[in-house]
Parts: C-alpha cells; structure tokens; sequence
C-alpha cells in the first residue's frame, strides 16, 4: 500500500468534511468536490500497485495495473460531476430566491420547539 | 428469466425515454410511462413465481465471470420485495395522473420520465450482484429523486432540497469509500465472493467494514441519529413524489442492510443494532406526535417503522430476518398508501395541516375509511397486515432471549403510533369543519381517478394480511438463505 496516497485520501477527506459541514453551499460544492477526489484516490489505492497500462497486446498481464478499480473510478467521476453541476444550480436558485447561498433551519422544527428554545436566532438574524 | 430480470430494469429507462420525446402529447405521455412502469411491475410478479417454483436465477451481464464482470441475481429475498415496490409504483402513477388537475401536482412533463428512471435504479437495487453496481442504482434513484424534490423551484423545496441533496451526497461518498475499503481488503466487490471472504477476515477489519456499511446504509434507511434529513424534506415534494420516497426510499436501505450484513455474517454487530433500532422506534414516534401536520406526522412514523426492520435484522436469526422481510412487505404499501390519503386531504381540504381541517368524515366518508384501514395497520392493530408482521418481528426477538428492553421499546411505540394516528383521525375527520375559503378541488373526473388508485392501494394492503401466511412462509424461506449463504454463492458461481 502507498504511504502518500493513503494520507492524501486523509487530508482530502478532512478538509472536505470540513467544507461539507458549513452553512454556505458554495462551500459544500468545494467540500463535495474534495470528498470525491478522495474517494477517487482511495479506490485507485485499493487496486494495489501501479503498473503497464491494462490494454491487451500491450504489456504481459503481470505488468498490468489493475483495470477494476479504473473502472469504478471512471463511473465514480460521472457520478460526482454531474452531482457538483446540481448542487450549484441548487446554489444559483436558492441565490434567485433568498439573496444568499446558506442553508436555512426547517421553520417547522423552529415552530414547534417554540421562541424560547433558540437562543442563537437574534444573532443570525442580526449577522445577515 | 433472464428477459424478465432486463424487463423489470430497461423498460423503465426506455419508458422515460420515449415519455421526454413525447412530452408535448399528454396522453401518449402518461400512457409511455403507464406502459414502461405496468411491464415492469409485471415481469416482477412472473419472477416471483418463477423463483419461488425453479429457485435463484443469476444473469451475467455481457457474460462476464462473476469475479469481473456486474451480475444480477434474482434470489427469493429480491423476488419477493420487488413486485411490491414496483406495484406501488405504478399504483402511485396513476393516482398521479388523477392529480394532474389540482395546485398539488408534479409538473408531469418531468416526474413521469424520473420516476421511470426511480423505478429502473429500485429494480437494480434489488436485482444486483455485487456492492459496486449497488452503489449505481442508489445514485440512479437519488439523482431522479433530487430532481424530483425539487423541481418545481418553490422556497420551501430548495431549502429542504438542500438538506436532502447534501446528506445524501455525504452518505453516497462514504458508500464509495467503503467500497474502496472492502475492495482492498479482499479484492472484489461481488457480493458471493465477499459472503465467502469477508467472514475470513481479521475481527477488526471485518466489523470495521460492517459498521462503515452501517453508517452509510443507516444513513439511506434513516435510523437514529441519522434521520434528522427526512422530516424535513419529505413533506416539501407533491404528495405522490412523497408517497414513492416514503414507500421505497428508506427501504432500498434497509433491504441493502439485510442483504449485505446477513452474506457477510456480521452477528456480532447484533446488540450495537439492536440499540440503534430500539432508539429509532422511540424518537421515532415521539418526533411524530410533536407535529401537527398530517404529511409530517407521516414522515416521522416512516422513521419510527424503519426501527422494527432494522429490530428484526439485528436479532440475526432466521425468524427475525423473515420477521424484517415480512415487516418490508406489509410497510412499503401501508405507507405509500397513507401519503396518497395525506395528498386526498390536502385536496378536499385545501391543506395537510391539522389546524386548517376537520370534519371530513362527514362530507367524504370514502375517503375516511381510506385513512383507517391502512392507519390501524400502521400502528399494528389485528386484523391488518401490521399485526402479523410486528407479532413477527417481536416473537422472534423473545425466542431469541435477552432482548427485554427491545421488545417494550417496541410495544410502547406501537402504542403511540395508534395515539397520533387518533390524532390525525381527530382532527381531520371528525371535529368541526373549518370556515374560511377552500380552493375548489380536483374536477370529477381526476377525483375519481385519485380515489380509484387510493381503493386499489388500501385492497393490496388487505391482501399483504389474508396471504401473511404464505408471505411469512416465503419470508422464512428467503431469510434461511440469507442466513446460509451457501445457495447464494452457488447460484452466482456455479
């Protein structure tokens, strides 16, 4: 197993989860787009050693990277691509709507816990 | 077989196609997507049959080996849960096609081609092999279900959307990277090959492996303290987009848990789960009865329900495994039913809210008698198919011993359930009917149609009780290979 590749998957994990946990969307693109990488970086790490590329007629077999993980990554990619395009247009329309891009409370929660529950309210309130 | 197991997975994909191409032709619309989601839901039944008598059918895509390539096995445990699934689906369709006409609809032009989509990812869910193609069908279902979420742009949905959309992208990125774990330690991502390596493995590596999954399918099926996202965004979308999500989405998750942690033998996750389950159940049906909506009185009891599944399956014996299969079977229509219920109050009532309804029994007695059947059953009163399966799930967590605390947890949320149910039935149906203007509801013909659709899902659920006997029986039969997942690995490697 590569010492570097696996603290890279740590390092891009913990900035993105960091990323992912802020209230502004524009920051969960970029934390989503780092867990991804992440991932990415993972599953080529679980294919094993690096190798000849795994195209026949090539390379003996032996010298062969495994094309598994390759596979799974390229799907992986798709997938995460087309998720970041969503979230921003998510990001554009709660932008259209609200003025800003951060991921408001579920005003029914705040409802039924009542007023004096939230004593951070006034403070959001006065910061935007 | 193998034309029925692409049947239940293509004709949907094929339905959405032909639907978008015809979008500007209502008619051929609806019926592009009737037809995709009818065939489907057929092919379904005939599996069921055809398992049940030949026994697993496994189909290896583009005739690969198991070891390489995707396959898709359609043991009993998949057969049975599939036909329910897409029945209710395309029960959902045509209740939908009813709503066309009122405030409450989905926009048609892009719901009928993404439930298609919906359905295609379900079926795969159900249907595959190995972790990977897994991970695709739960990405299949989520994208048309973001879209679905949000589509008609509303404050509301994109606010909610966006806890939805970003939990999900969290638990899809760890479900990567626990792939990418159990691909490292053993060098494959099929399911068979991993029910024979995966038990070989060092204790900590394995239960590592099981907790990660715990997590990432927890997180899909809602369980404590993973479920804050779906009360919140569930009763946002157009009442048949909830019904399907209520119905299927939680329950994709559950049905990957039973499957994956019963191949792999992860027994010793057992009382850990047995907690989770226990906790669920209770926070479940406490969040429900704070609420004062009928959508988001719903949504909690999906949370609460997904508990004695998840109680089931951590017993880890062949009677609590067939008590979670036959809970699946009877929740997924009872739910869906009640949201449809939910959506009919909504129409005769200008709202879902508690406090802006009452006293339809009086003016809509049909629809009344709608919400009880399925109500009752949901809080598990006999005769229903509620009863049945929690005598299930509970008389195996007694058999198997030591779990007291589990077996209250779940009387005293049974009882509760039938609490907020009255209080559902209190104030919407009986009570005084509320002044103030209503917007005027769907036109005859639409009601019909909603009402109909509504009458055929209640029926299913009476059917799920008068066949529990034989269902239980298949149950049994599909947790016995589970649990011993000889057949399983022989099936797929033969």
């Amino acid at each position: 197993m590569n010492g570097a590749l696996l603290i890279a998957v740590g390092g891009l994990t913990a900035v993105g989860l960091y990323l992912v946990t802020g209230r502004s969307l524009s920051r969960i693109v970029l934390g989503y787009s780092l867990l991804g990488h992440a991932t990415v970086v993972a599953l080529i790490a679980a294919g094993g050693p690096a190798g000849r590329p795994p195209i026949a007629g090539q390379a003996e077999p032996e010298a062969m990277a495994n094309p598994l993980p390759q596979a799974l990554t390229l799907t992986a990619i798709v997938i995460s691509f087309g998720l970041t395009l969503f979230l921003l247009a998510l990001a554009r329309r709660q932008r259209t709507i609200t003025g800003d891009d951060l991921v408001e409370d579920d005003l029914e929660d705040r409802r039924i816990a009542g007023p004096d529950s939230l004593p951070g309210e006034q403070e959001d309130q006065a910061a935007t | 077989m193998t034309e029925l197991i692409s049947i239940a997975i293509v004709a949907p994909l094929v339905a959405a196609a032909c639907s978008l191409a015809l979008r500007s032709r209502p008619f051929l619309r609806d019926l592009a997507v009737l037809a995709g989601l009818g065939s489907a839901a057929l092919a379904s039944h005939i599996m069921l049959v055809a398992v049940a008598r030949d026994g697993t059918h496994t189909v290896a895509v583009g005739g690969w080996a198991p070891e390489l390539g995707i396959v898709l096995v359609a043991d009993l445990f998949a057969a049975l849960i599939l036909p329910v699934a897409l029945t209710i689906i395309f029960v959902v369709e045509i209740f939908a096609i009813g709503q066309r006409r009122t405030v409450w609809a989905a926009n048609p032009q892009l719901s009928g081609p993404l439930l298609c989509v919906l359905t295609s990812g379900v079926s795969l869910a159900f249907l595959t092999g190995d972790l990977f193609t897994l991970f695709v069908a739960f990405e299949l279902i989520l994208v048309s279900s973001y879209v679905l979420l949000t589509h008609q742009g509303n404050r509301d949905q994109v606010r909610s959307g966006m806890t939805y959309v970003v939990m999900n992208l969290l638990a899809s990125t760890l479900f990567l990277l626990g792939v990418a774990f159990v691909y490292s330690a053993t060098n494959t991502v099929n399911m068979a090959l991993l029910a024979e390596r995966i038990p070989q493995l060092d204790t900590g590596v394995r239960l590592g492996i099981g907790a990660w999954f715990l997590v990432v399918f927890g997180t899909k099926a809602a369980v404590f303290p993973l479920f804050s996202w779906l009360p919140d965004s569930y009763p946002t979308a157009p009442t048949t987009i909830t019904a399907v999500f209520a119905g299927l989405l939680t329950k994709v998750g559950i049905y990957s848990m039973i499957r994956f942690h019963n191949l792999t033998a992860m027994d010793d996750l057992g009382p850990l789960m047995l907690m989770v389950a226990a906790t669920t159940m209770v926070v479940g049906v406490l969040g429900a009865l704070a609420q004062s909506d009928v959508k988001r009185i719903l949504s909690f009891h999906v949370i609460s329900q997904i508990g004695y599944m998840l109680m089931g399956l951590s017993l880890f014996t062949v009677a609590g495994v067939a008590g979670s299969i036959l809970f699946l079977i009877h929740h997924m229509p009872v739910k869906a039913v009640l949201f449809l219920v939910g959506g009919l109050i909504e129409n005769h009532e200008g709202s879902s809210s508690l406090d802006r309804s009452g006293g339809l029994a009086g003016r809509q007695p049909l629809v009344a008698v709608m919400f009880a059947v399925p109500a009752l059953s949901l809080a598990g009163i006999p005769p229903f198919s509620g009863f049945v399966a929690k005598l299930a799930v509970i008389s195996a967590a007694i058999d198997r011993g030591g779990t007291i605390v589990v077996v209250v947890a779940a009387l005293v949320a049974g009882g509760l359930t039938l609490l907020s149910m009255s209080k559902i039935w209190n104030e919407v149906f009986w009570g005084r009917p509320t002044e103030g203007p209503r917007p005027s509801p769907a036109p005859a013909r639409g009601q019909r149609t909603m009402h109909t659709a509504t009458a055929i899902a209640v029926a299913g659920t009476l059917m799920v009780a008068l066949f529990a006997g034989t269902l239980l029986d298949l149950s049994t039969e599909a947790a016995e290979s589970l649990r011993n997942p000889a057949t399983y690995i022989e099936a797929v490697r033969p």
